[in-house]
């Protein structure tokens, strides 16, 4: 039985399934990449907002000395004066979103120790102490104070 | 830390590539090597094969339906792995590989098992009832052509599709080797020789799985050993044994004497870690032992029955070293830090989304879909070709 | 047809098709403006980031810090998007220095036995090297990862697959898998601050100054008179990544 494509008649039957399939991937195209993909190269350039829309739970020392000025004025009397506030107290956006909620204050002995314990190979500019040699049992703050830490 | 030696950096404890992408480019690459051995004949006139024609196209459709599950099962997001036909980011890899593996199994292996059963589906249309009756129906499209004039269409599309299909499967499987082979952070991965050392297990693998499949069925079904194909089949599979073995050869003994940087890291991981897979069941029980079973066939005169097993035996530690070989590229090459300083260790669990069980799952389900196409696209005794041409 | 006309119905029906396409294209351009926003302009920025190994003393307030300001696990291994290592290095043998770096040193780092003669101990700190030419954004197969206008390398949360080639592809395995999300993370040079004029969280927590953010189109910045007065260098600069993490006193048994 040859009929008007000769016997080609199933060879065009199956190249219009995949011409047909073809189509389909070019409609789905279309509707699924989002209008933004390619925009500023080769990604959505809506990602870019997606992160910049995180919020921040650090928030600067400017911030914190903006209140907290009299703590400032003591560190600048001492090394510590290089050490931002949330190097210590953790970040500070809760605090500035609702003064209540305080900072939390670390145990200070394994705080201070991590940067100031000897032996574990820290440069010469760091002062440090072989804690209980130094101090027993005593924490850290005891006699020193964290911002002004030499008397 | 656990099963840490050394210093890896912090992100490296955990591996990210786990069985199921070991077993990925040993799948593609069963497909890539049954195809050839196909391809042995349609396109090369190997008449000796020709019994094993139309099983080694449906082992690879089996086993080519199935290569996407490992991956789509490793994903942390498979419903969005569409998007690599929507956005493919045309620099890397992995993205044309979706159109690569389209192309194969519509254009190739589709295609060329449509033409060639279509003689056979018409024929099954016309004999059978109800259900059945509207399957084949479906796959023959509808349209009833069985003429000689649309036999010798058939026959002459047929060949060209096998000839644009020994590069696609080329293609296939080079692809995934190129996939480790252009990651300039891991030394174990990158050189040039990876497609083409992937590629010749690949076709090692591929035709002793044919081969293993085709003995076992033809033992099943109680018929006698064709042996005039069983032994064309071992021979090649000899030859490109010997190829693929060169190769692996050459880029070993090439790092060797190079002697980088991650030589150290590397040597020391293959005499510790490494050791089992990569030594003993590899290079020994995978490749020394099976070339050694068909060499000695091929210099000394041997019966049949001894033939036949010496056969199945080199075929199956063949599927077991080449499947280690896999596991040795992708498993072997995060085993130690891009420190170079350190090793960790592979955990694989059991029954969880990436372990060993649904490894052997979707190891067996080709198998079981080859049971499926064989009921319903026997290849056995199939079209006549000759019919066509006279 | 007499000429004319045919060339008038040619340019009518190419000026509808041209016409149509570029209206389509258009709503796509306007539909994706995200970054003109009034204080910001991607286009005048190149972030960077100097590492000065002279001044780390391996405290990890930089992992910490990072750690809460960006919500990254810290239950969960292998989680970092910044780490210190500790080098131990022996003046005879440079090729294998002892290197720690527990935990990420999210805890600073324990004591060590020692260290002998003629072993110097230093700290680096990694990060994202934010590469120009970074082989992790090459390799993503659906445009998942980029590099931004400003230089950073973003993950985008929504089109990951959770692939992990990138993971592979970085040659300093600065990326992870979040186990939340399924998708890839890693330091993000905390855009989201960098962006409203914060500094990163790293940087503002390192006590000592040893982490500094750059930004390299900025002619006032530090950095030019930084780079021109000190040796510094990147990390596995054979790989050609274009990184920009610039490292002052970088020994060269760092790995």
């Amino acid at each position: 039985m040859s009929g008007r494509f000769g016997h080609y008649g199933h060879v065009w039957r199956v190249a219009g399934l995949f011409v047909g399939g073809f189509a389909v991937f070019l409609l789905l195209r279309v509707a699924l990449i989002p209008a933004d993909f390619g925009a500023y190269g080769f990604y959505r350039a809506g990602a870019l907002d997606d992160v910049r829309a995180q919020p921040a739970a650090y928030v600067g020392q400017d911030t914190c000395i903006g209140c907290h000025a009299d703590i400032d004025e003591l560190r600048q009397e001492a090394r510590h004066a290089k050490v931002a506030c949330e190097a210590c107290h953790g970040p500070a956006a809760r605090h500035i979103d609702d003064v209540s909620i305080a900072p939390v204050i670390a145990d200070a002995r394994p705080l201070c120790l991590r940067c100031h314990a000897a032996g574990t190979g820290k440069p010469d500019f760091v002062p440090a102490v072989a804690a209980d040699d130094h101090a027993g049992d005593l924490s850290c703050v005891e006699c020193h104070n964290p911002h002004r830490p030499r008397y | 830390m656990q099963g840490v030696e050394g210093f890896i950096y912090p992100n490296e404890l955990e591996l990210q590539w786990s069985v199921l992408i070991v077993l990925y480019p040993y799948i593609t690459g069963l497909v890539a090597g049954a195809f050839i051995l196909a391809s042995l004949e349609r396109v090369f006139n190997v008449a000796a094969v020709r019994p094993t024609y139309r099983l080694a196209l449906l082992t690879a459709l089996a086993f080519l339906l199935v290569a996407p599950l490992p991956l789509q099962m490793h994903l942390g997001h498979p419903e969005r792995s569409f998007n690599m036909y929507l956005t493919p980011h045309t620099e890397s890899a992995m993205a044309m590989f979706g159109f690569v593996y389209l192309w194969y199994l519509m254009a190739v292996l589709v295609l060329e098992i449509w033409f060639d059963y279509r003689r056979d589906l018409v024929l099954a249309w016309r004999a059978s009832r109800g259900w059945k009756r509207r399957l084949y129906g479906a796959l023959t499209l509808w349209s009833d052509d069985i003429s000689p004039g649309a036999l010798a269409v058939d026959d002459r599309i047929g060949r060209i599709i096998t000839i644009v299909g020994i590069p696609s499967a080329f293609l296939l499987h080079g692809y995934v080797g190129f996939i480790f082979g252009s990651v300039k952070a891991n030394p174990w991965w990158s050189t040039p020789l990876m497609p083409i050392v992937f590629l010749f297990s690949a076709i090692v693998s591929g035709i002793a799985l044919v081969m293993v499949l085709y003995m076992t069925l033809t033992w099943i079904r109680r018929l006698p050993m064709d042996m005039r194909c069983v032994d064309t089949i071992a021979t090649y599979l000899f030859y490109m044994f010997i190829i693929d073995f060169s190769l692996e050869l050459l880029d070993l003994i090439h790092r060797l004497y190079e002697a980088d940087e991650s030589l150290r890291a590397l040597d020391f991981m293959v005499k510790t870690r490494l050791f089992t897979s990569q030594i003993v069941v590899q290079i020994l029980l995978g490749t020394l032992v099976p070339i050694a079973l068909l060499a000695f066939v091929q210099l000394k005169r041997v019966s049949a029955a001894w033939r036949q097993s010496i056969y199945v035996t080199a075929g199956l530690l063949t599927l077991i070293g080449i499947f280690a070989m896999r596991w040795n590229v992708v498993i072997g090459g995060q085993l130690f830090s891009k420190s170079f300083l350190g090793y960790t260790t592979y955990k694989m669990e059991f029954a969880t989304r990436e372990g060993l069980l649904p490894a052997i799952l979707v190891m067996l389900l080709p198998f079981v879909i080859l049971a499926v196409l064989i009921r319903v696209l026997p290849p056995w005794g199939g079209q006549d070709r000759t019919l066509a041409e006279g | 047809m007499p000429q004319d006309r045919r060339a008038f119905l040619k340019d009518t029906g190419k000026f509808i098709v041209l016409t149509g396409a570029a209206s389509v294209v258009w709503d796509y351009v306007a539909a994706g403006a995200p970054l003109q926003s009034p204080d910001y302009d991607a286009f005048e920025h190149w972030w960077g980031m100097i590492l000065d190994v002279e001044k780390c003393i391996g405290c990890g307030n930089c992992v910490r810090a990072c750690k809460a300001e960006n919500d990254v696990p810290t239950d969960e291994p292998g989680c970092y998007r910044t780490w210190v290592e500790r080098y131990q290095v022996s003046s005879d043998d440079m090729d294998h220095p002892i290197v720690d770096s527990p935990d990420g040193a999210y805890d600073g780092f324990p004591a060590i036995d020692g260290p002998g003669e003629g072993v110097k101990v230093f700290f680096v700190p990694k990060l994202c090297n934010h590469c120009a030419h970074s082989p992790c954004v090459q390799v993503c197969p659906v445009g998942a990862t980029f590099e931004s206008p400003d230089g950073v390398v973003l993950v985008d949360k929504d089109r990951c697959l959770g692939c992990r080639y990138c993971v592979q592809a970085c040659p300093y395995s600065c990326r992870y898998i979040d186990p939340r999300t399924h998708t890839v993370d890693k330091c993000t040079l905390c855009y989201h601050r960098i962006t409203k004029g914060l500094t990163t969280a790293c940087c503002e927590a390192c006590p000592t100054g040893a982490r500094q953010l750059v930004d390299l189109k900025n002619p006032d910045d530090p950095v030019h008179e930084f780079l021109r007065t000190h040796k510094v260098h990147v990390l596995k600069p054979q790989m050609a990544t274009g990184a920009k993490a610039y490292y002052n006193g970088l020994d060269g048994s760092v790995r």
